[in-house]
């Protein structure tokens, strides 16, 4: 773990650069103590899959003395046994997916290269908790991982104009929402009639990095009762 | 008192021009659920059109990217206008930028094409009155967020913006920066701009040797510029092909995609990415990009933080009091 100073007032501190649950739970750690400790500080706190990137205001307090207080910080952190996986969890997000041919575009490709039928795909996607490794992209785009193997296929070589609002999307071992239509290469297996961002509410979005990610296969009638559309 | 008097002062948009936006300072502790900051691209000019006005620093403005904009004032107030010189005009006499300036009701307000720079800001007395989106009304038209509709639209003709009703301190002006920016903070915007940067050698960086070659040879302002960036165009620097795990970006970043362009961040970034970073260009120095047009010759002289901290913390001190 290393804090590098990258601009006037913005530092990022770097994890062993790597995906892993591992990491991730560091990162989650680390990025709870900055909350109770360095609030009045910190303007912008962006974490990341193997980085926390921070800025902060200068007219409180100098960039010396930034990093200083954060270095304190990180210790504790690296000092913490290394064996401690015990993960600060945060909150478990349960998400209605309706895994519909009309909705899963991209299905019916997948069983060509995964060799899978259609439910295999769909009972291997929405039988595992993802956890959020990083958000950005888009608001509320958020990256969950880690998706099981067979069905981890590459992105799209030609992506789409537009991918509806919702789609759910799997892009190697990572799986995410789109939270509005956008456009975007991720293999589309299903749709959620989730609204996942409301600006007039704060937070504007419930997913946070360390957060657990839970998919519920719905029927096309419960898509559509919870105002699905097509 | 008649009812004419009771309806809130509104600025009539006539013409927009080619994107005129509304802009407060920016949107800030959002970036962690993916929303980026935004706010003026040229922060120098900005601040210094509430400046005038004596305005809290935050205080909504119109940013006119190239003019052809054109707004009638219902009533009297007090306006600022800094940053591009787009031949404003008022009641068809020119207007000087870098001034403030009286306003009467029916007073229309036009700015022409680019002379000199890019954005120009339309600051008024107390600020434009706008509903704040998750406590900002800076306008993110990729996000759908912010402005006078709250869906991020950039403004339209037929569009009205309310602003306080004057009184006699904004018509008469007060204060040592009443009407005018003093001339050493009025930029010249020229076609050969030198940009300081703090170089970035860690593992999310790139190697001194790509750093060296970045410093040494000038770049040109390409074609692809926007709100979240702007490309820069030079002899490609050679790309270990790494790319590194994605991370928060900030404004000011230097990126090094595949082709060996670097690419500077501006206010409208996406909120994290993935390409190793060059380095940050100083914060004072964003302003000065920003107001660069295609063809614009750029160099890049490596600084350290230590020499940017202290004239930043005085700037901000000022501007952002």
């Amino acid at each position: 773990m290393k804090v590098v100073s990258v601009s006037e007032n913005t530092v990022v501190v770097l994890f062993e650069q790597k995906i892993s649950q591992q990491v991730a739970a560091q990162v989650l750690k680390l990025k709870q103590l900055i909350d109770a400790e360095l609030a009045d500080y910190v303007i912008d706190i962006v974490p990341s899959y193997a980085s926390i990137h921070l800025s902060f205001n200068l007219r409180k307090i100098n960039h010396q003395g930034f990093v200083d207080k954060l270095e304190t910080i990180t210790d504790i952190v690296l000092n913490a046994a290394e064996d401690d996986t015990h993960d600060g969890q945060q909150k478990l997000i349960e998400i209605p997916v309706y895994y519909g041919e009309e909705v899963g575009l991209d299905l019916h490709e997948m069983t060509e290269s995964t060799g899978l039928s259609i439910e295999q795909i769909i009972q291997m996607h929405h039988q595992k908790t993802y956890r959020v490794f990083a958000l950005g992209f888009s608001p509320g785009f958020a990256f969950l991982g880690s998706v099981d193997q067979p069905i981890a296929v590459p992105r799209k070589e030609t992506p789409r104009l537009s991918v509806p609002k919702g789609s759910l999307g799997i892009a190697g071992e990572q799986t995410a929402i789109y939270p509005f239509d956008s456009p975007g290469g991720w293999n589309i297996i299903g749709r959620t009639p989730m609204n996942l961002v409301d600006y007039n509410q704060h937070p504007p979005c419930e997913f946070e990095v360390g957060d657990s990610i839970k998919f519920n296969p719905i029927s096309k009638q419960a898509y559509l009762d919870l105002g699905g559309e097509f | 008192m008649s009812l004419d008097d009771l309806l809130p002062p509104t600025l009539q948009i006539v013409k927009p021009g080619v994107i005129s936006l509304l802009q407060d300072y920016g949107r800030y502790g959002m970036q962690h659920y993916g929303i980026t900051n935004s706010g003026p691209m040229d922060e120098h000019a900005y601040l210094w059109a509430n400046r005038l006005l004596q305005n809290n620093f935050n205080a909504p403005q119109i940013e006119i990217c190239l003019g052809g904009f054109e707004a009638r004032f219902t009533k009297p107030t007090r306006i600022a206008i800094c940053g591009a010189h787009l031949h404003p005009t008022l009641n068809h006499k020119p207007l000087k930028t870098w001034h403030s300036y009286a306003i009467k009701a029916g007073d229309v307000l036009r700015f022409g094409g680019a002379h000199h720079g890019l954005y120009a800001y339309l600051a008024i007395a107390g600020g434009f009155d706008v509903k704040p989106q998750l406590s900002s009304c800076s306008t993110v038209m990729r996000e759908y967020l912010g402005g006078i509709h709250q869906n991020g639209e950039k403004l339209v003709a037929g569009d009205s913006l309310d602003y306080p009703h004057y009184n006699e301190r904004h018509i008469k002006g007060t204060g040592p920066f009443s009407t005018v920016v003093p001339e050493a903070y009025i930029p010249s915007y020229p076609d050969k701009i030198s940009i300081r940067f703090i170089p970035n050698y860690s593992e999310n960086g790139c190697g001194e040797a790509i750093l060296n070659k970045f410093t040494q040879q000038s770049y040109r302002v390409s074609n692809e510029i926007n709100r979240m960036g702007y490309r820069l165009k030079g002899e490609a620097l050679p790309h270990d092909g790494k790319s590194i795990i994605s991370q928060g970006i900030s404004t000011g970043f230097i990126q090094l995609p595949k082709d060996g362009q670097p690419i500077v961040l501006m206010k409208d970034r996406q909120t994290i990415g993935g390409y190793p970073l060059l380095g940050c260009v100083a914060h004072l120095d964003v302003a000065k990009l920003s107001q660069s047009k295609p063809g614009v010759e750029v160099e890049f002289v490596k600084v350290g933080i230590a020499d940017l901290e202290g004239e930043l913390g005085e700037y901000s001190g000022f501007l952002l009091s």
